[in-house]
């Protein structure tokens, strides 16, 4: 069954928590009724949120996905793409020929000169994958992780860069993948949204990132990420008013639920149901979150193993968070780290960002294997897009500009070829050349893993299907899965 | 594989069900099934399942065939049609969509279209009943139709009950019974002004009649009193007692606020640029032009004349170029590296789609890259279209800098009627010689292959002759002034070139097909819900045919005769029966029309975001009421603007008078709208809203239970109970239930009620603390027993968490 817009919306405002707003509103009632039931135990096992009918399309590969998000875009010439002749070229001017009728962000205008790698490439594990040295823990995973070197995107600024990172396309309005996978799905987790956001902060003066990155578009706004914030409350309005502790509030819930109860017994407005049950899932995540939050539950060896002390809003802290989403049945969680733009200053910014980032990757890749996570998780690494094989000469030091047309990121988790590189770009590495990828092939892979298939995840608005990859070609990226 | 996969709408290989009529059972294949139409029955099916290859789109038609002309499907004097009249088995359409063969049947498997049993059924009956066509509805000229004649002709009070009831007498269905007078008065003040009504205005007009009971909807059915003439009636209320309501909120200044907050977000109004680091700029002027037009009764074709070209009218005054404003309402960027003539395509094709989408009420989005799939928009109409938005300078607003506000040039400094002392920037259109628009070969801005061409309107509408505008004028009186020849008009305005100007008189003109009915079907979605046609965002082919195709023209026809009145449609509307019913819904109803359509009865919809706020404050009695000026800051979670940058952001709350504003006038920051706002689904306004989706989430929960503006509110309303409540807890539990919600509370809604304030009464005197800490939020008044203040704003709290308390009924 395929629903249009207005039925889409119908249906919804009668099943946002459950399989039948009207069960959950009995669960809801039979609380009021029997508090004691409730208080102090865990929350009865319904799951937060439908998906569509008829979805997976086939059987998934993985339950969620982490998404390690680089925004600013990273240089693949300092991590992933090895490229000895740019080497040699370094400092010599760029040949027209990669260059002539290509968009051209902040370098417009200028004379383009070759900037060779600011880094050593080694071989690790048994694949022999290349890593540069600014990354020794994520070279650690080399036998784990699929890389794609032939990414390629349709923006050269960030922000409408993003959105096609996110979206798939950079008109705006359209759901972010989080959004889709949730739509299709549902959630599983029972006191949380089913997609959270994390950011953290570090290297270069952060790029702005929009609340439209995780938004929901035209799809119900209850699809929406929520961000978890690191400073004052970790989500918004979760904490009570000062003055109402947890059994005052609990009162007053149960006060209104009791009214809109007897309201109901006169309206008859299924509508009231779902409130009902709205409420009693807000009283549960404000129950919860803190707890979430508080890391301080976690062994000291945990804790070092990421590099964090607590929740303090670090990259390496809020990969531990994503481990305790994860634990906790949250299916998308995206992490932002925004100081990857540098235009300037390359060496010194990827020496922190790098330091910032590095070791708890590896360390939320390591602990999800230990916990027997990893096989039901695609950890998903990369930015907006990537940089130019040109020197930029913003900063003290040399630095690149913004790139489309070749970037690198990698894959590691259930139903991932570890130990693969894919692609390849040409010898100066601007161009994608091999086993080229577009961000919709991204999409429609880690759909296709969590067993969506892309073609037939829609949603009818302005009476047209849409999709999170759009009408242009888009195809799983095959060679990288088992 | 085909051209399936290049363009917009892709295969799902799942059953589609198609529209309303899967809900509704009334379509042509009910039981009593009335002929079937091939408006409403069969374009739906043929443009979903047929055009995506035979149908507008020129590069990927299959076999040169157009199922969405007549010509293409029935023939013409040259062409054999593929539908036979009355002759099943002659119609090659027929034939092939049930064809023995998988790889001939149509729709090809490919397209993972298919056609179901009953999809077929109805096209077999349409071709055996004669096969009739019928132009696309919105895209020809509406005649006003005759009005019907119903089975009661006591129930009408104007002619918009004639169509319902026409209907409903078809469906063989009655209209509810008018709902009682407190509900009413409750619900036409929330949807003429946004805000509830007073206790004394709830008594003033429902004093003396049906004391409502809980339900509140089953009050002596007001039929017989609202005739239009004579009045007459039970307790002396009469039509005319309604009517003076009625007349009374219309006439307020809040009636502006209400209005505007539905065209703001159609035209995308917001503090701030959107891209990137999301800098304010200056805007807010234009928000008070909306309002004041509004209160004004500005007819329609002016204020659409002034926001498109109000700086091309003759001798323009401020307030017309205030509105020319509308123009820059769009996302802008200055982000590093912008490459100018990228950013200013993605600014033409933003201008074009909000155009479509305001105005025309049509996907044009689609026709940027390609012809359009479903509608006869080829994409060189898109860039006709740009063409005429060609001159508007956005050059100088690349300038901007690294700043909040930052500069978005063309700038005028202005006061407002509303806030004359208040000097405030604005962003104003300037017109500068057009820069050439091309054909962007699937919208790439580096492709210069493509024809350039001159500012022109669809090919399926009436064309726009340059200097020929005098004719609109005589019949469009209401149009502002005469149009002046080419070289008189403001802007180094070309020869012979059509202009904004011309674009605006082309879509008021009396007999353009959609601007009336686009407009008129929201403005009955704001009251009654859903719009006649559900879609209010296309009604091209794709979207969803009127129930009530009749009266839409006709409410469309009386619109463009009254002078595009809007407060005259409005008052028409609310004061028809059809918007006086009950909302209450009976099983069978339910079963029958669970959507509403056949509007057997009124709509409950939850109040829009700006409501539920503005309605908090005002039962409060916090609400400041002031119409007009600058944008206000709300409290808001600290570092919710964290992840702002270029600059930094830090939100620094409003305090006095702006803190307490209606939500009209909240920051609307584009990148992290205001997260009350959002968690009640008030958009970003990044792109034209036409219907804002409603849902019912845990976040909106945590906002009404823990946001300093509610806990404030209820603090406050704790306040005016101990105040003016009366002496006894019953009185004060009476008054509050009935200040909050406009009725009488039930005896077991009492007793809840007290139970919550005796338990909290005594948890707050043996734990004071916690009292004072919770009456922090806000000035207190001095002579307040202060545990008897944190128990009553625990009553108040409870009372403003009430479904009913953010319902409209």
């Amino acid at each position: 069954m395929f629903l249009d817009r207005s039925e889409r919306l119908h249906e919804n405002r009668r099943s946002f928590l459950g399989q039948s707003a009207a069960g959950l509103g009995s669960v809801a009632l039979a609380n009021l009724l029997q508090p004691e039931l409730f208080a102090g135990t865990q929350p009865s096992a319904v799951a937060n949120t439908p998906g569509v009918a008829g979805l997976p399309h086939h059987l998934p590969r993985i339950k969620r996905v982490i998404f390690l998000y680089m925004s600013g875009g990273p240089s693949q010439f300092e991590t992933f793409d090895h490229k000895p002749v740019l080497a040699e070229m370094d400092g010599k001017p760029m040949p027209e020929s990669y260059t002539k009728g290509q968009p051209i962000a902040q370098l417009q205008g200028q004379a383009l000169k070759c900037f060779g790698p600011q880094a050593k490439f080694r071989k690790y594990g048994q694949s022999g994958q290349e890593f540069s040295d600014f990354l020794p823990w994520t070279a650690r995973l080399a036998d784990d992780i699929a890389i794609i070197r032939s990414m390629t995107t349709d923006q050269i600024n960030h922000d409408p860069a993003h959105t096609v990172m996110n979206t798939g396309t950079s008109i705006s309005g359209r759901p972010s993948m989080g959004a889709w996978v949730q739509y299709g799905l549902g959630s599983e987790a029972q006191n949380l949204p089913g997609f959270v956001v994390l950011t953290s902060q570090g290297g270069r003066n952060p790029q702005p990132i929009s609340s439209r990155q995780w938004h929901s578009g035209f799809l119900p706004s209850r699809f929406q990420g929520m961000e978890f914030s690191s400073t004052g409350d970790p989500v918004h309005y979760v904490r009570n008013p000062a003055g109402i502790t947890t059994e005052r509030q609990r009162r007053l819930i149960d006060t209104v639920t009791e009214l809109n109860g007897l309201r109901n017994e006169e309206v008859q407005n299924p509508e009231v149901e779902t409130r009902i049950a709205a409420y009693e899932m807000a009283f549960r995540m404000q129950a919860s979150v803190p707890g979430l939050m508080d890391i301080s539950d976690e062994p000291p060896h945990v804790l070092d193993m990421y590099g964090t002390k607590g929740a303090d809003g670090s990259f390496a802290a809020n990969c531990l968070l994503a481990r305790r989403l994860a634990e906790r049945g949250v299916r998308f969680i995206q992490l932002y780290h925004r100081g990857w733009d540098h235009h300037g200053d390359l060496v010194p910014y990827m020496t922190t960002c790098c330091g910032l980032t590095d070791k708890p990757t590896w360390a939320l890749i390591t602990d999800l294997k230990r916990r027997g996570m990893l096989d039901d998780t695609l950890i998903i690494w990369g930015g907006e897009f990537g940089r130019t094989p040109m020197f930029q000469g913003k900063g003290q030091y040399p630095g690149r500009d913004h790139h489309i047309k070749s970037m690198s990121m990698w894959l590691c988790g259930g139903g991932i070829r570890g130990g693969l590189t894919l692609g390849a770009t040409d010898d100066l590495g601007y161009h994608a050349v091999q086993d080229i990828c577009h961000v919709r092939d991204l999409h429609a892979t880690l759909l296709h893993l969590l067993g969506i298939d892309h073609r037939k995840l829609a949603f009818k608005y302005q009476g047209l299907d849409f999709r999170l990859t759009g009408v242009l070609p888009a195809k799983v990226i095959q060679p990288v899965l088992v | 594989m085909k051209s399936v996969t290049r363009c917009c709408v892709i295969g799902v290989v799942l059953e589609l069900c198609s529209g309303f009529s899967a809900r509704l059972a009334v379509a042509a294949d009910a039981p009593t099934s009335p002929p079937v139409s091939f408006q409403r029955d069969i374009r739906p099916i043929l443009s979903d399942k047929c055009f995506f290859c035979h149908g507008p789109d020129e590069k990927h038609r299959e076999e040169d065939l157009r199922l969405d002309l007549r010509a293409g499907l029935l023939g013409d004097d040259t062409v054999k049609g593929v539908v036979i009249p009355g002759k099943l088995e002659a119609s090659k359409l027929w034939k092939k969509i049930v064809h023995e063969d998988s790889e001939l049947r149509m729709p090809p498997a490919e397209s993972g279209k298919t056609l179901n049993d009953r999809e077929r059924g109805l096209i077999r009956r349409w071709i055996e009943q004669g096969a009739e066509w019928q132009e696309h509805w919105s895209f020809s000229a509406s005649k006003r139709p005759a009005v019907p004649k119903v089975s009661d002709p006591s129930w009408p009070s104007n002619d918009i009950d004639r169509f319902v009831l026409a209907r409903l007498d078809r469906e063989g269905l009655k209209p509810s019974p008018s709902a009682d007078a407190r509900t009413l008065i409750r619900r036409v003040s929330f949807d003429l002004t946004g805000l509830p009504p007073t206790w004394e205005e709830v008594e003033a007009f429902a004093g003396g009649r049906d004391n409502a009971d809980a339900g509140g909807t089953r009050g002596a059915p007001l039929t017989s009193r609202q005739k239009p003439s004579p009045p007459r009636g039970e307790g002396g209320r009469s039509f005319r007692d309604w009517e003076e309501v009625v007349d009374r909120l219309i006439a307020s200044p809040h009636f502006g606020e209400r209005m505007a907050i539905h065209w703001l977000d159609l035209v995308r109004f917001a503090d701030t640029v959107g891209y990137h680091g999301d800098q304010e700029h200056p805007i807010s002027p234009y928000r008070d032009w909306v309002i004041q037009a509004f209160s004004d009764n500005m007819p329609f074709d002016r204020f659409t004349t002034e926001q498109l070209a109000g700086d091309l009218l003759p001798e323009a005054t401020v307030e017309q170029k205030i509105a020319s404003g509308y123009n820059r309402l769009l996302q802008t960027s200055h982000e590093g590296g912008v490459q100018q003539k990228e950013y200013l395509a993605k600014y033409s094709a933003d201008r074009v789609r909000n155009f479509g989408a305001v105005w025309l009420g049509v996907t044009l989005g689609c026709a940027e890259c390609h012809d359009h799939k479903f509608d006869p928009f080829p994409q060189r109409d898109f860039y006709r279209l740009a063409a005429f938005f060609a001159d508007v300078d956005d050059l100088q607003s690349f300038k901007g800098g690294d700043t909040t506000p930052t500069k978005r040039e063309p700038e005028m400094q202005v006061t407002t009627r509303l806030a004359p002392n208040e000097k405030r920037r604005t962003m104003v259109t300037v017109s500068i010689k057009p820069r050439p628009i091309r054909v962007l070969s699937r919208g790439d801005w580096m492709d210069e292959t493509g024809d350039i061409v001159e500012p022109g309107v669809p090919g399926v509408f009436r064309q726009i002759v340059v200097g020929e505008q005098a004719d609109d004028r005589e019949r469009s009186p209401l149009t502002p002034g005469p149009s002046p020849p080419a070289g008189a008009r403001g802007g180094p305005q070309l020869a012979g070139r059509a202009t904004r100007l011309d674009l605006a008189r082309w879509l008021t003109s009396p007999d353009h097909p959609l601007t009336s009915r686009v407009f008129v079907n929201r403005l009955w979605k704001m009251f009654f819900g859903k719009g006649l046609a559900s879609s209010l965002d296309d009604v091209g082919s794709q979207g969803e045919a009127p129930v009530h195709p009749e009266l839409l023209d006709w409410l469309a026809a009386e619109f463009v005769a009254s002078g595009w009145d809007v407060k005259h449609m409005v008052k028409l509307i609310v004061t028809s029966q059809a918007y006086q019913q009950a909302s209450l819904e009976t099983p069978a109803l339910r079963q029958r029309d669970p959507d509403n359509r056949l509007i057997a009865r009124q709509s409950r919809p939850r109040l829009d975001a700006e409501f539920i706020r503005d309605n908090a404050l005002a039962t409060s009695g916090l609400l400041v009421r002031t119409v007009g000026g600058r944008s206000t800051r709300p409290y808001q979670p600290d570092g919710y603007y964290q992840h702002l940058n270029f600059p930094k952001r830090t939100y620094v709350a409003d305090t006095g008078e702006h803190q307490y504003r209606r939500a009209v006038y909240t920051h609307w920051q584009r990148c992290y709208l205001h997260p009350m706002l959002k968690a009640f689904d008030a958009p970003s306004r990044e792109e034209c809203t036409a219907e804002r989706a409603v849902s019912n989430t845990p976040q909106a929960a945590l906002v009404l239970l823990n946001d300093p503006t509610f806990v404030e509110s209820a603090r406050a309303f704790a306040g005016r109970i101990l105040r003016d409540g009366g002496a006894t807890t019953d009185d004060r539990l009476g008054w509050a239930w009935r200040t909050a919600l406009s009725r009488e509370p039930s005896s077991r809604e009492m007793s809840a009620l007290r139970s919550l304030l005796d338990h909290d009464l005594s948890e707050f005197q043996q734990d004071r603390a916690s009292a004072e800490k919770l009456l922090k939020a806000g000035p207190l008044p001095a002579d307040t027993d202060r545990i008897e203040l944190a128990a009553w704003t625990s009553v108040a709290r409870a009372i403003f968490n009430l479904n009913e308390f953010i319902t409209r009924n």
